[in-house]
């Protein structure tokens, strides 16, 4: 009797079963490489940004003003701007976008009104972001009067990132059992009592990943802020951290860097390459902190 | 019988009219943007000189003429096609690739560590993709391919095709997901290997869903701005012709998105270019919005089966 050398030729090989065999490793390695072809680029791109804007980047480059025409000296008045850009619009956009969600997900009945409602979310998602612009400039600089300012810039910015929190808060509000507003609720608890009570402390988390999302969305926008009150450059104060009013116009980050690559001549490589590596590096890292908040509240659930 | 106070029944009241007017907000912002839109170009539209199937059908684009401004959108409309179908053509099998791979053939350890890539790959902002476009893209295809220049269609469809990747990934991996685990265990308990229960089993039960994905990454293509400015090149300029291979991916050309954000800085408020931008912009929501709309009506119609 012939012993089998493997478990694998313990069943008789037929041609069939080769070929089998043989395109499932193909199939695998195709979508193995289709992976790597993604993923790789992203770290040479990475890595070659970062070896370019070394000879500029430091700790003083983030806190210099620029100099010579934007040729030399630092980004404090881009910055800056994106931190007001920022934050204005995150105070306007998270209690509109959550309380939002709380309607779809706590109020609404499910009929042809809360589809409406859900494709209109979607739809906002999706509208390019120069027609934003345009609707900033319409709306906000003209209608409404602000001229472009600050206060423009992050009313149009926080129409855009309205879809962002209201999507991620309805799916930490939903993630919450029905049980609990049942139990709730049979206390006699009114509805929004249960909200505040017992769904929202119970969310909170997942809802400020959605908000932290939003702040990394805003910092990375160019076209919508371009045309409704960020400029090419403002004169500030160094560490002055009340520069910008309002309905001042600002610098961007985002801007900047567009400026700096495509406007400006004569800027040396460094520059615009740290430029960017900053405006990554600020969105990367806000974007790990919700991914890192979103794997401790699926580790720390109590349900 | 325990009473609440009257403040309280009241502050309830307003709270909760205030979550209602908040949960339409979404529409009325969608509304409002478009009559915004709408609003800033309309004297161009009743001005009567202006005929919208000579804007649609020509191709030149001399805005700035001072005797004779013509607005032909022919070439820019060119431009965003060839871009986004190049991009598609790279993207949608590599998406698709990868949204298969995450889901059907790697471990689960594996699988969150590509998904975080993968979300962090779509968080990069588009002016930085435009930024690697114009500096690193741009060597590499003028040493590549020995192009003059290396700010070309093939540029802008790379750089647009790494920002759909990620859209195409999440989406169709959740199309994947929502398959049920049964169709696979049967599959796989008639002794099939994985890629024939992929291809025969999964690919027909989702293939709405992936649709869908690719159809949203084709508007994230169409609505990008910043990025396809800087790598384009920027020429108005119709890059299809009949003999092959019919798209010329070493050439440069411009989008209907890129041409607002370049000109409008430029124009006075209510001059007819400037009104012609926002007619640009009308057309772009009207497309995104229908491509938007076509991808949530395929998921839904999924779900109603």
């Amino acid at each position: 009797m012939i012993e089998p050398k493997n478990n694998a030729s313990r069943f008789t090989e037929t041609a069939i079963g080769r070929k089998k065999q043989f395109t499932e490793r193909i199939a695998k390695f195709v979508f193995l490489l289709m992976t790597l072809a993604m993923v790789v680029p992203l770290l040479l791109i990475v890595g070659f940004l970062l070896y370019k804007a070394w000879p500029a980047l430091s700790i003083d480059f983030v806190f210099e003003l620029p100099k010579n025409g934007m040729r030399e000296g630092g980004i404090w008045p881009a910055f800056l701007g994106t931190l007001y850009l920022v934050l204005i619009s995150l105070v306007i956009a998270a209690p509109i976008g959550v309380m939002a969600a709380i309607y779809l997900n706590e109020y609404a009945k499910e009929n042809w009104f809360t589809r409406i409602i859900n494709l209109a979310v979607i739809n906002l998602a999706g509208v390019p972001s120069i027609v934003h612009a345009l609707f900033g400039l319409g709306a906000f600089v003209l209608f409404a009067g602000l001229g472009r300012s600050v206060l423009a810039a992050s009313l149009t910015l926080a129409v855009m990132t309205l879809p962002v929190i209201i999507a991620s808060t309805k799916e930490a509000l939903s993630a919450v059992p029905m049980s609990f507003r049942q139990a709730s609720w049979n206390m006699g608890v009114s509805r929004w009592q249960t909200i505040r009570g017992i769904v929202m402390p119970n969310s909170v988390s997942g809802i400020l990943t959605g908000i932290i999302l939003q702040v990394s969305r805003a910092a990375g926008e160019t076209a919508p802020i371009m045309f409704t009150g960020v400029v090419f450059y403002k004169a500030v104060d160094k560490g002055d951290l009340l520069a910008y009013g309002l309905l001042d116009q600002c610098m961007a980050l985002a801007m900047h860097l567009y400026t700096i690559s495509t406007q400006v001549p004569g800027v040396p490589d460094a520059v615009p390459f740290a430029t960017a590596v900053i405006l990554l590096g600020v969105v990367l890292l806000v974007n790990a902190l919700s991914i890192v908040l979103r794997i401790y509240i699926r580790t720390h659930r109590k349900w | 019988m325990l009473h609440r106070s009257k403040y309280k029944v009241l502050s309830e009241g307003i709270i909760e009219c205030l979550i209602r007017v908040c949960g339409i907000s979404a529409v009325v912002f969608v509304f409002a943007i478009f009559l915004f839109v709408f609003w800033e170009g309309k004297g161009l539209i009743f001005s009567g000189e202006f005929e919208f199937w000579k804007f649609l059908t020509t191709k030149e684009w001399y805005p700035a003429s001072e005797s004779n401004p013509r607005y032909g959108v022919s070439a820019l409309i060119a431009g965003t096609v060839s871009v986004t179908v190049l991009a598609m053509v790279i993207a949608v099998p590599f998406g698709l690739g990868v949204a298969l791979f995450i889901s059907e053939f790697c471990s689960p350890k594996l699988k969150e560590t590509l998904k975080i890539v993968i979300e962090l790959l779509a968080a990069i902002p588009s002016v930085v993709w435009g930024f690697i476009g114009l500096t690193i893209m741009n060597q590499l295809i003028m040493k590549l391919f020995g192009a003059p220049i290396g700010l070309t269609v093939l540029n802008g469809a790379i750089i647009l095709a790494l920002m759909s990747v990620p859209i195409i990934v999440s989406i169709g991996e959740d199309a994947l997901q929502a398959v049920p685990d049964s169709y696979r265990e049967a599959g796989i308990g008639l002794g099939v290997t994985r890629w024939q229960m992929v291809y025969k089993v999964l690919l027909p039960a989702a293939k709405n869903g992936l649709l869908a994905a690719v159809l949203l990454g084709v508007g994230r293509a169409i609505g990008e701005t910043m990025a396809v400015l800087m790598a384009t090149g920027h020429a108005v300029h119709i890059p299809f012709n009949a003999e092959f291979p019919y798209l010329h991916g070493l050439d440069s050309v411009r989008t209907l998105t890129a041409t607002i954000a370049a000109e409008l800085g430029e124009t006075a408020r209510d001059s007819s270019h400037y009104q012609v931008l926002f007619i640009i912009g009308i057309l772009l929501f009207t497309i995104t919005f229908v491509v938007n709309l076509t991808a949530d009506l395929i998921v839904k119609g999924v779900k109603g089966k």
